[in-house]
């Protein structure tokens, strides 16, 4: 019993701060990815001096994100007269928390014998074996629908409690802009789970390892290409950035829904979206994108098309496997943050037409299409 | 008696009670702090508009009156301050018309060739604005990076990124540098390779086109009879073009053309304005070309300011200089109007003198004052965020509107 609650603190620990450490490189890469793009320099003036002596650490202005989060930290919190204190302070958290707690169900990685990983613990661990997933529950992917539509409440309440017209108009679009999105969202998400014949995103992972017609690697994204891009569509709409960051947009609505706040509170918005992203790429990953799995690559090792094998240690594996995760999810990010600043945004009533008009069809379409194909070939 | 400001909205109360009131500005990121939209919204849906400008006056009209010729130069730079080298040809040529006199063929190609390439710094920063404000940042800063190597490359020739003042009665304030045209067709390089960029970007971007076409939209009638000028006309599918229609300065000797749109749309205005950043650049190569040699400034002791050494060393120079700042340059009695193509429009100067060294009246005829007055009709009907795209387009700039 305490050595599985020992291995889940780690988890625990292991999942907050990949999400967080994340979610601060890459406020980084927003900054130099885009500086990139525009032939600019980007980031480049926050360091961190050694005390005691001259030495600047620059680090092409990794301290950015630090300096980001010392900033609002210790800016006067200021609060609007608003009647309603309490919904103001709270939607900030409810903005926040839902995105934190989504990355529980997300597998980073696959199954640990920490016995056979350290032989000294062998004797304390004996042969239990974890997945590699802060809550290994069956209905992970409903789970990850449910709790990211709280975070909807979190901006309805900022806009509405900030007593602010441009709030408002905010909130208003932020609400029926994300309810709008997780339906092509949700009907993405169930061709997957015809596809994969589970709602454990463990055992998506593990059916992505194998391979289709003998050679090419069952990700996701070759069995369900267009729900691939429907999901990552969907995805950047819930998220709330370029080209769907109406609710928010700085030109029309001042900040949107969280105009009036200021300090940590805005900050926490600001963080939850980047976290945002950290989660919804790692959702990308794992449903489309093959998991924390290399092409071809299992629990054991390497089975290529032609037959052959390539044993891995355990300790290979899980760190192969641990790697993998990260950097697909940092490409990824990189990948959303590429369409963010390539984009002009949409007006509000398009985004309805195209969220209504075009993405829900489509994802009707595929889900009867990946339905039949499913009920033909049981 | 309630005292009530007589700059006070209409738009006090909404007609339906279920529409909202919504002030933009001046203290919004979109309007730059010099206009106020004041907008009934029905959902997101723009009911009725207000607009308010004026935040941005200084008296110019007025303070033109008590300085003389030369020192209102530095004051038509704050006109439209993202084209003020056409402001101050624009101004120069006024009272040179009055003076009665001719600049040398140099100067008069000069200044053809400054106004094409402040033009194109100018559409460069509309452009800019325009798809920023709909969130295209990449794009923006692709613009902004050309416009920077610009206003680099004017710094060298004038002494100023934006405030150029280089423009005097009767020539220039300074001959071109060293190197100068050639460095300028470097940049003309370099901005020919970024706007390709940008026609990438922008051009054939289904979400721009969503977002600009049939937004905004006016027909000529319509155009013209709000006294629009410039892009924002053509737009519509006007071609004209003071420097086509009426030409000054080596404008007659220029190959180039109007180009025009067809809905007079957002998209048609940054299309028109796009195309005329083309024929600009292609002007200046021909400017450059045409470019003589001889003396920049006329050989006119009552206009010209004389050389700085010829006032340290000789007295006719030394009271001649005293005269001409002191007194200023003594203009006939009588009137003119001159009007020049700058970037937003028509810039017209109506120039009152009563033969004395200051001008009695000088009245500006700003495009932009213009194109604020029937911008209401665009923003009718359409969403809020047309609001700010509209606007965008319409190219307003404070300095100019509000003077």
């Amino acid at each position: 019993m305490i050595q599985d609650l020992l291995v889940y603190v780690v988890f625990m620990g292991y999942a907050i701060g990949v999400m967080l450490g994340i979610a601060t490189l890459f406020t980084w890469v927003e900054r130099k990815q885009s500086a990139i793009m525009a032939d600019r320099i980007g980031a480049n003036r926050a360091y961190i001096r050694i005390p005691f002596t001259n030495i600047k650490l620059v680090w092409m202005g990794l301290f950015h994100g630090i300096a980001d989060g010392a900033k609002m930290l210790l800016k006067e919190n200021f609060t609007p007269k608003t009647y309603d204190r309490f919904c103001f302070n709270l939607a900030p958290w409810l903005a926040a928390v839902p995105v934190l707690v989504v990355f529980a169900v997300i597998p980073f990685g696959g199954t640990i014998v920490p016995g056979d990983l350290i032989p000294a613990l062998h004797d304390f661990f004996g042969s239990r074996s974890y997945t590699m997933q802060v809550a290994n529950l069956d209905a992970g992917i409903l789970v990850i629908m449910a709790i990211s539509g709280i975070g909807i409440l979190g901006t309805m309440l900022a806009g509405w409690s900030s007593n602010n017209k441009f709030s408002l108009l905010g909130a208003a679009r932020a609400a029926s802009q994300m309810i709008s999105y997780e339906v092509s969202m949700g009907l993405a998400i169930i061709c997957l789970v015809v596809t994969y014949g589970t709602l454990d995103l463990n055992q998506m992972v593990q059916w992505q390892s194998g391979t289709l017609f003998g050679f090419l690697p069952a990700w996701g994204i070759i069995v369900q290409p267009l729900g691939f891009i429907l999901f990552l569509t969907a995805a950047i709409a819930e998220n709330k950035r370029v080209p769907f960051d109406l609710p928010e947009c700085e030109s029309e609505l001042v900040a949107g829904y969280f105009t009036e706040y200021s300090a940590m509170k805005m900050g926490l918005f600001m963080l939850s979206e980047f976290i945002e992203i950290v989660v919804v790429s790692a959702l990308l990953v794992t449903l489309f994108l093959g998991g924390y799995n290399l092409p071809y690559m299992n629990d054991t090792g390497f089975v290529f098309p032609g037959g052959s094998t390539l044993a891995m240690s355990h300790l290979a594996v899980v760190v192969t496997q641990v790697v993998t995760f990260l950097v697909k999810v940092v490409l990824v990010g990189c990948f959303q943050i590429q369409i963010r600043w390539s984009l002009p945004r949409f007006r509000y009533d398009q985004l309805m037409r195209f969220g209504w008009k075009f993405l829900l069809p489509f994802a009707a379409v595929n889900l009867v299409v990946t339905a039949c194909v499913r009920w033909l070939t049981l | 008696m309630e005292y009530k400001s007589p700059v006070r909205s209409f738009l006090e109360e909404t007609a339906d009670p279920n529409n909202v009131v919504v002030n933009l500005g001046p203290s919004h990121p979109a309007t730059h702090g010099t206009i106020q939209v004041i907008a009934e919204l029905e959902g997101e849906t723009v009911k009725r508009a207000d607009i308010h400008c004026g935040y941005l006056h200084r008296g110019f009209e007025k303070e033109a009156e008590h300085h003389t010729y030369h020192k209102v130069i530095p004051y038509t730079d704050r006109l439209n301050y993202c084209s003020s080298l056409n402001n101050n040809f624009a101004y120069a040529e006024t009272v040179e018309k009055l003076l009665g006199i001719e600049i040398t063929p140099r100067c008069k190609w000069l200044r053809t060739l400054l106004s094409e390439y402040n033009r194109v710094a100018d559409h460069v920063t509309c452009i800019a604005a325009t798809v920023m404000e709909m969130g295209a940042m990449t794009a923006f800063l692709y613009l902004m990076t050309i416009r920077d190597y610009m206003f680099e490359h004017l710094n060298h020739l004038t002494g100023a990124r934006l405030t150029y003042s280089y423009a005097r009665i009767g020539g220039m304030a300074r001959e071109l540098p060293d190197g100068w045209l050639d460095r300028l067709e470097e940049i003309l390089q370099f901005h020919e390779r970024y706007i390709d960029r940008i026609h990438g970007l922008l051009d054939r971007n289904r979400i721009f086109i969503d977002r600009t076409r049939n937004v905004g939209c006016m027909t000529p009638e319509h155009a013209l009879n709000w006294g629009y000028t410039g892009p924002i006309l053509r737009s519509t599918g006007i071609a004209m073009d003071v420097r086509k229609d009426n030409p000054y300065l080596a404008y007659d000797e220029l190959d180039f053309e109007v180009p025009v749109g067809i809905n007079g749309d957002n998209y048609d205005r940054y299309y028109v304005r796009m195309r005329e950043i083309d024929e600009s650049v292609s002007m200046i190569r021909q400017c450059v070309k045409n470019l003589p040699d001889g003396p920049l400034n006329v050989d006119n002791p009552q206009v010209v300011l004389p050389e700085k050494q010829k006032v340290y060393t000789q007295t006719e120079s030394l009271i001649r200089h005293f005269k001409l700042i002191m007194d200023g340059i003594p203009v006939p009695a009588g009137e003119v109007y001159c009007s020049h193509e700058a970037p937003n429009g028509e810039l017209g100067f109506y120039l009152v003198s009563d033969g004395s060294g200051r001008p009695y009246k000088l009245h500006v005829r700003s495009p932009s004052f213009n194109h604020m007055g029937g911008m209401h009709t665009l923003l009718e009907g359409y969403q809020v965020a047309d609001i700010i795209a509209t606007f965008g387009s319409m190219n307003m700039i404070g300095g100019e509107c509000d003077r």
